[in-house]
Parts: structure tokens; C-alpha cells; sequence
């Protein structure tokens, strides 16, 4: 037994690496097809990223983790929250709205900004949280009309609060006074960038996620109403209530997507504002399997092939596109990976078991034949 | 939950790679425009450019072709080794701040960043990188000493195709389909309806924009544009300006569906466009971002690298309107009338709608 549970744990380690290798083999025959040189484009893909690039990974990676434990939350829930990416994008706005305006001092200002932005995005969710509960509409169906809302509606405001110098073709919001910051650290004396300090914030709610679904009795209801609803219901949990309330956390953790960005980096909401954050996290939470460390190491990987793809084409001459098709070969290839994993699993503990009934058939035979 | 995660996973693979495939042009070009003809100077290895594209990049048949356009002829004549490099859509400012750090790593010397959304990171990598001398297009902020920026007045050119419009409509009812709408494509339209007026105070111009920011898809979306124009030739209107990039080409098929007239943008699209939609393109209004380059490549060629603002427009010849197909030959002496009035000063053409 022991002998099967430790295959069973190889298995689990092996999925990833074997979906990794396979994505890997994948890309090198779109690359061949493509008629680039597939050692080059791999070299540089998987050279040591220099100080400035490990700066980049991380906070590219702070952002995706958040995304993606947004996503996850819902995904615990069999709800799929599509629409990070609008509650992201219209709680950033917010955020950097009531921070430009600095109506407190100091970190205080910051601290305003960072509740507006997590009531905004738990708000902007709970709009699809309350439709399903209310009306049984589709949360995939409403976070999409949301996003698109979330759009329109940022642009209309933006252009009203908007403070363009004139002949700037760039629009943007008030910057936000240089004692709200959030300073970053850097990773070494002749770092040309920084490491943004919202990274501590990603990690403290990664253990807050884990907790909270792990060793609480609402992460118990979570996961008993995400695994079946109607064992939930009959267990006595209020199913509606818990829709609600994990699309409100999911939504208040998309709040603070754009945070890092926004406090470490732009100090504004324009027009060249990181968007498309939230489809990545959707990416990036099933890479992680909706575990926290497991999502950790998701968006540090995609973070990871998203500043290697940036020189391939200065120095190569190949579109740094082969990276999204990789990153989509991966997530492809993990969860059929896992799939596959899962099959075998589930059939080795049959067949354990159909062997064990046998050797109690023959251990009773042959007490039967002793009588 | 097995089944959402299946269903999860292909929704966000699809996502994924439908984002490349909206950008999926693999520049191949670049080698091949330097690589040098008959005509064309030996490639010198010693003179590196490199040219940072916004989104959309080369093949856009636009913004983004007219500066390649300018590197690929400076680069014939003057023997420059190129390199370029495309944004990708939503990106974020450490990307854009890597592209241009990774030009001047590789030792690229000038570096052009085509867009305005390069302003805070040319500023930024300029002061990394005092050495290297970069050029930005369209913005006016990123002011360094290092830094040549390559603004255009796109509200004079829009003038005068608006004035086109309004001498050639017949129904004194005319459109304008812009791609985003942001500050730069107010400009065209705020230049447009101010042309078309001067011409007829009573004219009636439809306004839409395709999409948006931060969707950006509005300048490569041919039927977003094909749908828009559809509306305002269905309303009434004979003569649709597009300033909408890659989108403009399902304004051009629209128009021709309808019968009716389109008017281009940036370059002379009478001469790119889809050969059976050129009879409906009775000007485009120019805006020689490849004039700008060019002469930028040839004045760092000459030692003299040009640093500040630089300013194209009537008067330079960095904006205009095109006469290529004939069809604003008979309305050409108004134009050029207005056109040397707003270059002695008597018409001040609004920026902003």
C-alpha cells in the first residue's frame, strides 16, 4: 500500500514535469514549422535572467499571483469569475483616483486608496454574485458583460477626470503624491529597478487564502459547495450565501491586482494602463491547481517566459508571440496531464482494491476448506 | 468542477491564443528591406537601429508601416543595420522599458520608440542610457538631451480632407470613424469637422469611435470599422473618414458596398489599399511619419543628431492630403487655399473637438 501511495505522489510530481516537457516539444515543432532556429530561441528563453530581469519577474509575477488567486477563489466554488480583469481594471481607477486626490496624508492616503480599491472590485463582482443568487444568471455570462461595462465606463470617467498637459496624447489621472508610495527594494547596488514592495501584500494573501480555505469552517462550506451543491444543501449549508460571499472575495482580491502597478510603478490610471491581467490569472490559476504555492510558481513561470520573450526578437528575429503559444501549450498540457494522472490513479486504486477482494476470497476459501 | 476546470482551461488557451493571433505577423522584413539591392548601400554593421513598433507593428498598413517605411529607406540609402521590435497589446511599462533597455544593451544607436505610449519609458531609458540617442514619435513630453521628438499637427491635414469632404458630398452629409478615442485621434477629428465647416457651416458629420482604452482593438479590427461606416452611409452620409489603422480597410469595403466615398489616413491608401476598394478613396490625409524618420536616420547619419521637438506639419510638408486616382482635382484649388491659410496663420485649425 505504502509501495502504491508513493507511486501516487511520483505521479503528482511528474504530471507538471512531463506536461512542461511536452509543451516544451510542442513549441520547438511550431518553431521548426515556423523556420526558427529552435536552439537559439531555447537559449534564450531559458538563459539567467540579469538582475534588471529577476526585478521584472517578480513583480510581473506579484501581479499574475494575485489575478490568480482571485480566480481561484471561485474556482473552489465551481464559480468562474471571467471578469478580474473589469474588476481589476475599474477598482485600479478608483484607487487611483481617491490617491491622487489625497484627501489624507501619507500612507494613510495609501491606505484609503487600497479599501476603495477592494470595495470596489468585491462591489463590481458581487453585481454577477447577486444575479445568479437572485435571478440563476450565468456568472460566466455577467462577468463578461461586466468587463465590457467596466470598459466603457472607466473610459467615459477617465476623460473626465483626466488631467492632460496640453498636446499630451496620453490620458491619464492626477499622479498620487510621492509620500503615498509604496517603495520598493532593490535586489542588488547596481539594480536599475525596483522590486515592488506590494510583493509582502501578494505573499500575506496567499497565506490568508490558504488559511482561510484550509482551517476555517467557512473554507470547509466553500469547498463541501464547490465539490457538490446539493451534498452542501443537505449538510446544511446556505449555498446562496456562499455564492455570494466568494464572489465578493473574489472581487475584493481583484481589487488589488493593479495595486502593485499602481503605487510601485505608473502612480496613475492612464491609457497605457497593464491590462488583460485577469485572463492570465484564469491561466495561471489552473496551472496552479487553485493551491497557493501552486499558483506561486504558475505565475512565477509565466512571469519568468514573459521577460525571456522580450529580446527574441531584437536578438533573434522571432515573434515574441511563440511565448503565448507556449504559455497556452503548458496550461493545456498541465490539466490534461492531471487528467490523465488522475485516470490512472483512480484505476490503480481499483485494481488494489480487486486485488485485495481477491486475496480475501482465497483467505476464506481456504478457511473454508480448513473447516 | 472537473468539467469547469476542462472548460476553464480551453477558454483561457483560447484567449491566449487569440491575443497572438491579433498580432501574429512575424517580422521577417527586417532583415530582407536591409539586406540591400542593387540600389541599396552595403549594410554597415557599425551603424545599428533599432526601432521599437507600438502595437500592431510592421504590416499594419498604417502608423506603424509608415515609420518602417522611413527606416527601411534610410537604411537603403544610408546603410544602417536595423532591428525592430513590436508591443504587444496591454502590455506593461517594464516590457516597453525592456525592449528600448534591450536596443541599447545590443549596442543600438539611435533607438526609435514609434508611440506615444513610450513617452514615460524612453524618458526613463534615456536617462539610463546617455549615450544612446533615442527618437520618439508623437510624443513631446519624454525631454532629454538625448531625445528627438517627432510630432506631426494631424488636425491641419484632417482640415483640409475635411474640407474635401465637405466640397465633395452631396448630400451635405458626412462621417468620421475614429479607431480609439484618445487625445491623438480628437486631433484628426477636431481638424476634420473644423475643415469640413469652413467649407459649409450647415454640415451635418456622424462621430463614432470603435472602441474604448484600454481596448485598443479599434485600430486593427476590419469589421468593427466595416460596421460603423455601414451605419453612416445607411444615415445618409456620402463621404466617411477613417483615422482608425487597421481598421480603416472595412470603412474602405463598406463604402464601395454603398456606392459611396471614403477618404484614408496616414499614407496615400489610393496606392495601398485593397485594389478593389481604391476607387472609393478620393484623398487620404498623410502623415509622413516616414519623412520624419527618414530625415532623422540621415541628420544622425551627418553627425548632426537632433535633439528637442520637431514639428511636422503644412508647412514641412510632414502632413497633407493625397491627389493620387484624380478625384480631388477638381476641388484642388480650395484645398491649396486653405492650405496657405492656415500656413500663414489666418486659419487656426482646434485641436480638440
Amino acid at each position: 500500500m505504502s509501495d502504491a501511495r508513493l507511486k501516487r505522489v511520483a505521479l503528482a510530481i511528474g504530471a507538471p514535469a512531463l506536461a512542461l516537457i511536452i509543451a516544451f516539444a510542442i513549441t520547438s515543432l511550431v518553431l521548426i514549422l515556423a523556420g526558427d532556429s529552435v536552439i537559439g530561441v531555447w537559449q534564450q528563453i531559458l538563459s539567467v535572467p540579469d538582475v534588471r530581469g529577476v526585478t521584472n519577474i517578480l513583480n510581473a509575477a506579484t501581479v499574475y499571483y494575485l489575478s490568480a488567486v482571485s480566480v481561484a477563489i471561485g474556482f473552489r466554488m465551481n464559480l468562474f469569475n471571467i471578469g478580474v480583469d473589469g474588476q481589476y481594471r475599474i477598482a485600479s481607477f478608483v484607487a487611483a483616483i481617491v490617491a491622487g486626490e489625497a484627501w489624507l496624508p501619507g500612507y494613510l492616503n495609501t491606505l484609503l486608496a487600497l479599501v476603495a480599491a477592494v470595495l470596489v472590485g468585491a462591489l463590481w463582482a458581487g453585481i454577477a454574485g447577486l444575479l445568479r443568487v437572485t435571478r440563476g444568471v450565468s456568472e460566466v455570462i455577467s462577468t463578461i458583460m461586466l468587463n465590457a461595462i467596466a470598459t466603457a465606463i472607466v473610459a467615459y470617467l477617465l476623460r473626465k477626470a483626466a488631467v492632460d498637459a496640453e498636446g499630451s496624447n496620453i490620458t491619464a489621472t492626477k499622479d498620487i503624491p510621492e509620500g503615498s508610495w509604496i517603495p520598493g527594494f532593490s535586489l542588488g547596488s547596481d539594480a536599475p529597478n525596483d522590486v515592488y514592495g506590494f510583493i509582502v501584500v501578494a505573499v500575506v494573501v496567499g497565506f490568508v487564502y490558504w488559511l482561510v480555505i484550509n482551517r476555517t469552517r467557512f473554507g470547509f462550506d466553500l469547498r463541501a459547495s464547490g465539490a457538490s451543491e446539493s451534498a452542501a444543501i443537505a449538510s446544511g449549508i446556505d449555498v446562496k450565501r456562499m455564492v455570494l460571499v466568494s464572489m465578493l472575495l473574489s472581487g475584493a482580491v481583484a481589487g488589488l491586482v493593479g495595486m502593485p502597478i499602481l503605487f510601485g510603478d505608473a502612480h496613475n490610471y492612464g491609457s497605457t494602463f497593464q491590462s488583460g491581467l485577469g485572463f492570465a490569472g484564469i491561466a495561471i490559476a489552473l496551472l496552479g491547481r487553485n493551491h497557493p504555492v501552486g499558483i506561486a510558481l504558475g505565475a512565477l513561470l509565466f512571469a519568468f517566459l514573459d521577460e525571456q520573450a522580450n529580446p527574441l526578437q531584437i536578438l533573434l528575429d522571432v515573434s515574441p508571440d511563440i511565448v503565448k503559444i507556449t504559455q497556452g501549450v503548458i496550461v493545456l498540457t498541465v490539466v490534461i496531464a492531471y487528467e490523465v494522472v488522475r485516470r490512472y490513479g483512480v484505476r490503480l486504486e481499483q485494481s488494489l482494491v480487486a486485488s485485495a477482494l481477491a486475496d480475501d476470497d482465497t483467505d476464506d476459501k481456504g478457511a473454508e476448506v480448513k473447516v | 468542477m472537473r468539467r469547469m476546470t476542462k472548460a476553464a482551461a480551453v477558454m483561457s488557451v483560447a484567449a491566449l491564443v487569440l491575443a497572438s493571433a491579433g498580432c501574429a505577423k512575424k517580422s521577417t522584413d527586417s532583415a530582407e528591406s536591409s539586406s540591400g539591392g542593387d540600389e541599396c548601400v552595403a549594410e554597415d554593421s557599425s551603424k545599428k537601429v533599432g526601432m521599437a513598433y507600438d502595437v500592431g507593428g510592421r504590416g499594419d498598413q498604417s502608423f506603424n508601416d509608415a515609420a518602417a517605411k522611413g527606416m527601411d529607406k534610410a537604411a537603403c540609402e544610408l546603410g544602417f543595420t536595423t532591428s525592430e521590435s513590436e508591443a504587444q497589446d496591454g502590455e506593461s511599462e517594464a516590457a516597453r522599458e525592456g525592449r528600448l533597455t534591450e536596443f541599447a544593451d545590443a549596442g543600438f544607436n539611435p533607438v526609435i520608440a514609434v508611440g506615444f505610449a513610450y513617452s514615460a519609458s524612453v524618458a526613463k531609458v534615456a536617462e539610463q542610457y546617455p549615450e544612446v540617442n533615442f527618437a520618439i514619435i508623437d510624443d513631446e513630453f519624454a525631454v532629454a538631451d538625448n531625445i528627438a521628438n517627432l510630432v506631426f499637427a494631424e488636425e491641419q491635414g484632417s482640415f483640409l480632407v475635411g474640407a474635401a469632404a465637405a466640397l465633395k458630398t452631396e448630400s451635405d452629409h458626412i462621417g468620421f470613424v475614429g479607431g480609439v478615442e484618445t487625445p491623438l485621434i480628437n486631433k484628426f477629428e477636431a481638424g476634420y469637422a473644423a475643415g469640413a465647416e469652413a467649407v459649409n457651416p450647415d454640415i451635418e458629420i456622424d462621430v463614432t469611435y470603435l472602441t474604448q482604452p484600454p481596448d485598443f482593438s479599434g485600430f486593427n479590427d476590419p469589421a468593427k470599422g466595416k460596421t460603423a461606416a455601414e451605419g453612416m452611409y445607411d444615415g445618409g452620409a456620402d463621404v466617411v473618414y477613417q483615422a482608425a489603422g487597421g481598421s480603416g480597410g472595412g470603412v474602405f469595403e463598406a463604402a464601395t458596398a454603398a456606392d459611396a466615398r471614403a477618404i484614408g489616413v496616414d499614407s496615400d491608401q489610393y496606392l495601398t489599399a485593397d485594389e478593389s476598394v481604391r476607387d472609393v478613396i478620393i484623398t487620404s490625409m498623410l502623415k509622413r511619419v516616414d519623412v520624419a524618420v527618414d530625415t532623422y536616420l540621415s541628420d544622425v547619419d551627418g553627425g548632426d543628431v537632433p535633439t528637442g521637438l520637431t514639428r511636422y506639419d503644412l508647412e514641412a510638408d510632414g502632413v497633407g492630403y493625397s491627389t493620387s486616382g484624380g478625384q480631388v482635382d477638381d476641388v484642388k484649388t480650395d484645398l491649396e487655399d486653405f492650405k496657405a491659410k492656415i500656413i500663414d496663420g489666418s486659419i487656426k485649425v482646434p485641436t480638440k473637438p
